[in-house]
């Protein structure tokens, strides 16, 4: 079902079946041109589906941002081994809730593209890794899986072909670091889920130790689509490095939070106004995270004229991440907002190395003194700099995604850090509690 | 250890869904389904997992005590997950939180007298946009008020 | 060099075999880049970010422990951002680590005090509370403090990788990640104490160590341990003539830092109140002290008597006294006492061996060969119970050079985890089953073959010529229990043999003839308790005991010479793969002489001092260098500490081997015959598991 209603201004692709009755079930997607993709890829060459990736310009939708058909084309068809197609549905970003949605209302899209996947690299088992709260969509993704091998979309020789594949659902136990693909690996092997040393790369050496594609859920979604219409129509209805849409989630203080399919380069301002329908309570913007507590906050003055696509993120230093896009108006507490964003990646770090294990236990704990009204007014550089210490120097980049945004937060609110020294109680506590 | 026919029908459906060898993949999903019925992890299901995919006690141990949704000590009847990371924050998640505390008497990780009601404060569930969220067990329930929380406590605390 | 990458550290111009990891490369040229999960030849973690090096063109600094060098590589592991990162990852780990270096066992031999004291920052800008969690103890031997651990891993993989045995593992995660035992609060295991040994930091303490002195109040003195065969170096740290520990932390010696539970914690017979410290002479039917004069006195009025009056002789040697004590105890029993009445406990049959091989130089394996070597096949022997340091060598060498190792034994062992083929087979079975490997060992391009007691006389002939006909090099291991028992053999602690197993071409009484014989006048026992499960027949014989305690053969004893253990003297031992090794006097215990120094009082009181020789080591090793066959070995090799392999196959040997007084105790992990009776620590691991079971 949908938890909110649509916005006319969606370009919907990946959503199109969204609202429909029945829309998870097989005959929908059938009737709505499902499996037709498929169908095509079985007649093209791999090297031919991967192009048609390629010319889509779509990128990994999970964060990353990695050009999907060069991540195809690392993998090494000719090995020996057997090839595995696992798709990250360990949705856990901060922010984030569209691969629920997709998965819900239109599984066998993924299903789909986990197919044109397998033939692109030759792969014949797919797994897909569904986070542990997500139970609901285990049952739906399994009623789904069972119906394409009702209609030969998933088995032996599948719609005549000598094409094979089978898929499986994965379920994971709560832990945030499982959306790195090699500790989803490591997950998916019963491990702890411990990222992997880089490289080999999953497509090299991935599921099982064999060569694997591994995207978002979103990233397979779009694949249908691209095969059905083309790359090129993909690649339109976004930016020039970046094609296609985004599922945007609207969350914090907007008058219509929501999931919401939206062309990359749609620009900021409407999509909190228009789209969202204006800040809460009519308040003024503060701060806004693009995709996912990850990335590095702006400030409203940095919104201005901003697209939501990869390279004008890149150009205000931060990122289009996930799609989890949160906004804060002028009542936020910004220091409350770094704590609990550091209190969820020192929950989240797995502890394997030293500065994230470290480091975000201790930047939690000055935030949260500092919150508390027995902060100093050294500890405000120090929590930037401890921040610094981390960056680029943890085993995987959980590190880097708990100092970005408190890296951004200390330079761009400092005067907020400075409102809470000297035993003053949080000025916005009250607005919070009222909220 | 003996376990539902269901259960017992999933755990066969798992130990043949990875490559022949990797049984131990099966571990997690294990744990997580085992754990639903019996309400915790016990020393014996752990030493039960560990025999059908042919790890050590030990191993099981290294990684149930990772993940967060795997849990030692027994949960309430009704596992009540607040979330209060950044979206539902913003949206009076910790106010439904303290709320919830307040109300049942219990804190973090606790359950009631009676054990019908475990409370937990996690971490991001997924429902950011319809936040504040929460979940009994695995079920969602968005955009909860104060009100809404009341009574879904009076609800889950007379259900017998 | 081929297949090799030049690139440049710190603008020095190096060149390095593709693959090689930076931090390897570094290091050889003499470059340290510091780190703590790094572990040459266990598995890489890049977990403590410590070796972080600035690599030209690369976007951030990078671990050096995991990226290996390349063509035109620019390296710099000085530079400042190097510098800033080292100084503050050291911050970090210093956030949640307790200063407590006062009291921590490992204060001034702590990895991360040195890395602090050369790369840290000298003050904390940490001034949170930290996480506490009370210390626990595993086992008698092994105590693990969480708030101390540092997470390097390395404990977990030497425990794995390296000792086979995964008796831990990693709980939890995040800052309150830990490692755990096995078994919930406590550990089954091995107790080797490797896990404590590799602790760069004081997490993992030892129960015979902690608390009891600072590394620097101790001496260290590298020696060879004195239990199994294997012949282990463990360095003892000694102070005020006591042994306070056990290990090998220097990674010198064959075994590297290997040490198992024996070599490790089982010195502390050494100071065991029953240790006899005073000569014993029987006045009135009790044992009583004497001077060491008085009692020199009745053995050489006894042995002179008996000698005059050609009385009948027995003297029974020892598995665990030098190569210069046996070669002069059988010289002082032929030449001087006139008898080849001269034997020991034989735990293994070399003799055959060295026959069936004699005239292959290279047929017997060293411990390295162990290592190195593409196919080992194992009968007959748990080697990870018996001979740990074996087990461990073939252990590395399926990890790092994938060895096909082939099992064959009565019981399931250890090496079955990873053997290309493991089969069962009853004592006196073996070879049959040896036979059915036949196809797949003659595919192998090499093989070392290790037997136990189980194989002696005919079927070791057997299976040396077994070995022979599969058309490859096969090299052996006679396996023998004790750390000299080797030595025994070669310096002719036998009736039938002389030293370097020369033909006698008649034979004296064995151990069991002697105990047996019920006309014995007179029985010599030097660090030997036959009377353990045996009785002396021969109600008159007069018995002399050199001992460290009060066995049951030294019970009823005429005279008792309290004797010096292996790490109260010097000399040399040969262990089960030949190899020779010097032991370095590192204690003394008050009273007890060298059983070398009793020999040769007892030579000089006779008035034949002259003809046995001085009773100097060295001087007494320089003749079996001499005369021994096998034992010109470097003598360089063995003063600095190393290990000379010696080969005594130049000649047959046309005897027939007495295969019925062959047989191994089968001391396992936690037992050493005498030794081990009088380990406490041993026996409290020992009760530990009892209680268990």
């Amino acid at each position: 079902m949908l938890y909110n209603p649509p916005s006319p201004l969606e370009t919907k692709v990946l959503t199109r079946r969204f609202g429909l009755p029945n829309s998870a079930a097989v005959d929908t997607y059938l009737a709505t041109d499902g499996y037709k993709a498929f169908k095509k890829a079985l007649e093209m060459k791999p090297d031919a589906i991967i192009e048609e990736v390629k010319v889509s310009n779509l990128r990994g939708r999970g964060g990353a941002g990695f050009p999907a058909g060069m991540k195809w084309s690392f993998v090494p068809r000719n090995s020996p081994k057997p090839k595995y197609i696992v798709v990250n549905a360990d949705e856990s970003e901060p922010g984030t809730c569209k691969d629920r949605l997709l998965m819900e209302n239109d599984p066998h899209q993924l299903i789909e593209g986990m197919l044109i996947a397998g033939l692109a690299v030759d792969a014949h088992a797919g797994y897909i890794y569904v986070r542990g709260e997500y139970r609901y969509l285990i049952e739906i993704l399994d009623k789904a899986i069972a119906e394409a091998y009702d209609k030969g979309y998933l088995g032996k020789n599948l719609q005549g072909s000598n094409f094979s594949f089978d898929a499986y659902t994965h379920s994971g136990a709560g832990a945030y670091e499982c959306g790195e693909e090699s500790a989803l690996l490591e997950s998916l092997e019963g491990k702890r889920g411990i990222p992997r040393i880089r490289p080999p790369f999953p497509a090299v050496v991935g599921a099982f130790q064999c060569p694997t594609i591994l995207n978002n859920v979103e990233t397979y979604c779009a694949v249908p689509p691209i095969l059905r219409d083309g790359g090129a129509a993909f690649a339109a209805l976004g930016v020039p490095k970046a094609g296609g849409t985004k599922l945007t989630c609207l969350t914090g203080h907007v008058n219509k939070p929501g999931v919401y399919e939206l062309p990359l380069g749609f620009p900021v301002d409407r999509m909190i106004n228009e789209v969202g329908g204006g800040i809460r309570g009519g308040k003024k913007l503060k701060a806004f995270i693009p995709g996912g507590s990850s990335c590095p906050v702006l400030t409203a003055a940095e919104c201005e004229g901003l697209t939501m696509d990869y390279d004008a993120m890149a150009k205000k230093k931060t990122m289009l991440g996930s799609g989890g896009v949160v906004i804060m108006d002028e009542d936020t507490c910004m220091v409350k907002v770094a704590l609990r964003i550091m209190r969820f990646y020192a929950h989240e770090s797995c502890g394997w190395c030293i500065p994230c294990r470290e480091g975000t236990t201790w930047i939690r704990k000055i935030l949260t003194r500092f919150h508390d009204g027995m902060g100093r007014k050294d500890d405000i550089n120090l929590l930037g700099d401890l921040a610094k210490n981390m960056l680029g120097r943890t085993f995987c980049p959980l590190g880097d995604a708990a100092a970005l945004p408190t890296i951004s937060i200390v330079e761009k609110f400092r005067e907020e850090f400075e409102a809470h020294l000297d035993g003053k109680p949080c000025p916005y506590e009250k607005e919070l509690v009222t909220a | 250890m003996t376990f539902s026919p269901e259960l017992e029908a999933k755990f066969a459906r798992l130990l043949t869904s990875y490559p022949p060898g990797r049984q131990r993949s099966a571990m997690v999903p294990m744990l997580l389904y085992a754990q639903d019925e019996i309400g915790s992890i016990t020393q014996e299901l752990v030493e039960e997992v560990a025999r059908r995919v042919g790890v050590t006690p030990m191993q099981v141990e290294e990684v149930l005590s990772y993940y967060s949704m795997l849990h030692r000590k027994p949960l309430g009847k009704y596992h009540v997950q607040i979330c209060t990371n950044i979206s539902c924050l913003l949206t009076g998640g910790e106010q439904l939180w303290q709320r919830a505390c307040g109300k049942l008497g219990i804190g973090h990780k606790e359950a009631t007298a009676d054990g019908q009601i475990s409370l937990e404060e996690v971490e991001c569930i997924g429902a950011c946009s319809w936040a504040p969220a929460l979940q009994v067990n695995y079920d969602f329930h968005h955009k909860v008020t104060p009100e809404q929380l009341d009574q879904l406590l009076d609800s889950l605390r007379k259900t017998h | 060099m081929p297949n090799s990458v030049k690139f440049t550290i710190n603008d020095r111009q190096l060149e390095a075999p593709a693959g090689t990891l930076v931090i390897e490369a570094a290091k050889r040229n003499g470059i340290e880049i510091p780190s703590f999960c790094y572990y040459e030849g266990l598995a890489l973690q890049a977990a403590c970010r410590m070796c972080l090096v600035e690599i030209e063109k690369a976007p951030k600094l990078m671990v050096a422990c995991t990226t290996p060098v390349a063509e035109g590589m620019v390296v710099r592991t000085e530079s400042e951002p190097v510098r800033q990162a080292r100084k503050y990852m050291l911050e970090f780990l210093l956030s949640n680590h307790p200063l407590d270096c006062p009291v921590c066992d490992k204060g001034g031999e702590c990895e991360l005090q040195d890395m602090a004291f050369r790369y840290g920052v000298g003050e904390s800008r940490f001034t949170e509370q930290k996480i506490h969690v009370d210390e626990k103890q595993w086992s008698p031997v092994v105590f693990y403090d969480m708030p101390r651990c540092i997470l390097c891993f390395r404990c977990v993989r030497i425990c794995n990788e390296g000792m086979g045995v995964n008796a831990l593992g990693v709980i939890n995660r995040g800052a309150v990640s830990e490692i755990a035992p096995n078994h919930g609060d406590h550990l089954e295991c091995d107790e080797c104490g490797m896990c404590i040994d590799i602790c760069p930091v004081g997490a993992l303490t030892s129960g015979t160590y902690r608390y009891k002195t600072r590394p620097w109040e101790m001496e260290h003195t590298g020696t060879i341990c004195t239990h199994c065969s294997n012949g282990c170096k463990t360095t003892l740290g000694v102070r005020n003539d006591q042994i306070i520990r056990g290990n090998n932390r220097d990674r010198s010696g064959i075994n590297g830092e290997f040490l198992c539970v024996k070599g490790r914690y089982g010195f502390d017979f050494q100071d065991h109140p029953d240790r006899l410290q005073s000569p014993l002479v029987r006045l009135d039917g009790k044992l009583e002290p004497v001077s060491w004069s008085k009692a020199l006195e009745v053995v050489v009025q006894k042995f002179q008597e008996v000698k005059g009056r050609s009385g009948t002789v027995g003297v029974i040697g020892s598995n665990h006294t030098t190569n210069e004590e046996n070669y002069y105890l059988q010289k002082f029993a032929r030449q001087v006492l006139a008898t080849n009445n001269i034997d020991h406990h034989r735990t293994g049959d070399v003799v055959t061996l060295v026959d069936a091989v004699s005239g292959s130089p290279a047929a017997l394996a060293t411990t390295r060969d162990l290592y190195e070597k593409k196919a080992i096949l194992v009968i007959g022997a748990d080697l990870a119970l018996e001979q740990p340091f074996l087990s461990f060598q073939i252990r590395a060498n399926y990890r790092h050079h994938q060895a096909h190792v082939y099992v064959v034994t009565a019981k399931p062992v250890r090496e079955d985890n990873y053997a290309a083929a493991f089969l069962r087979a009853e004592p006196g079975a073996e070879l049959s089953a040896v036979e059915s490997l036949r196809d797949k060992l003659k595919g192998e391009p090499e093989l070392v073959i290790l037997y136990g007691d189980a194989m002696k006389g005919g079927a070791v002939r057997k299976l040396a010529a077994f070995g022979a006909s599969l058309g490859i090099p096969v090299q052996y291991v006679p396996l023998v229990d004790y750390s000299n028992s080797r030595g025994a053999a070669d310096m002719g602690l036998t009736p039938e043999l002389l030293p370097g197993y020369k033909p006698l071409g008649l034979t004296g009484m064995t151990v069991a003839e002697m105990l047996a014989a019920e006309d014995l006048d007179l029985l010599w026992v030097v660090g030997a308790n036959p009377l353990k499960n045996a009785k002396l027949q021969a109600k008159k014989a007069f018995v002399v005991v050199q001992e460290m305690f009060l066995t049951e053969t030294a019970q009823i004893a005429d005279v008792v010479l309290p004797a010096a253990s292996a790490y109260e003297k010097n000399g040399t031992v040969t262990n089960v793969c030949g190899e020779v090794q010097r032991l370095q006097k590192a204690a003394q215990t008050m009273g007890a002489k060298p059983d070398l120094e009793i020999i040769g009082l007892i030579a000089k009181e006779m008035g034949v001092a002259r003809e046995m020789g001085p009773w100097v080591p060295d001087k007494v090793f320089d003749e079996i260098r001499r005369t021994v066959r096998g034992y010109d070995i470097p003598v360089e090799a063995i003063m600095t500490g190393g290990a000379a392999q010696t080969m005594p196959v130049n000649g047959r040997i046309p005897i027939e081997v007495r295969v019925d007084s062959i047989r191994s105790a089968h001391d396992n992990l936690f037992t050493s015959g005498t030794l081990g009776r009088y380990s406490k620590m041993l026996n409290s691991v020992l009760e530990k598991r009892l209680n268990r079971e």
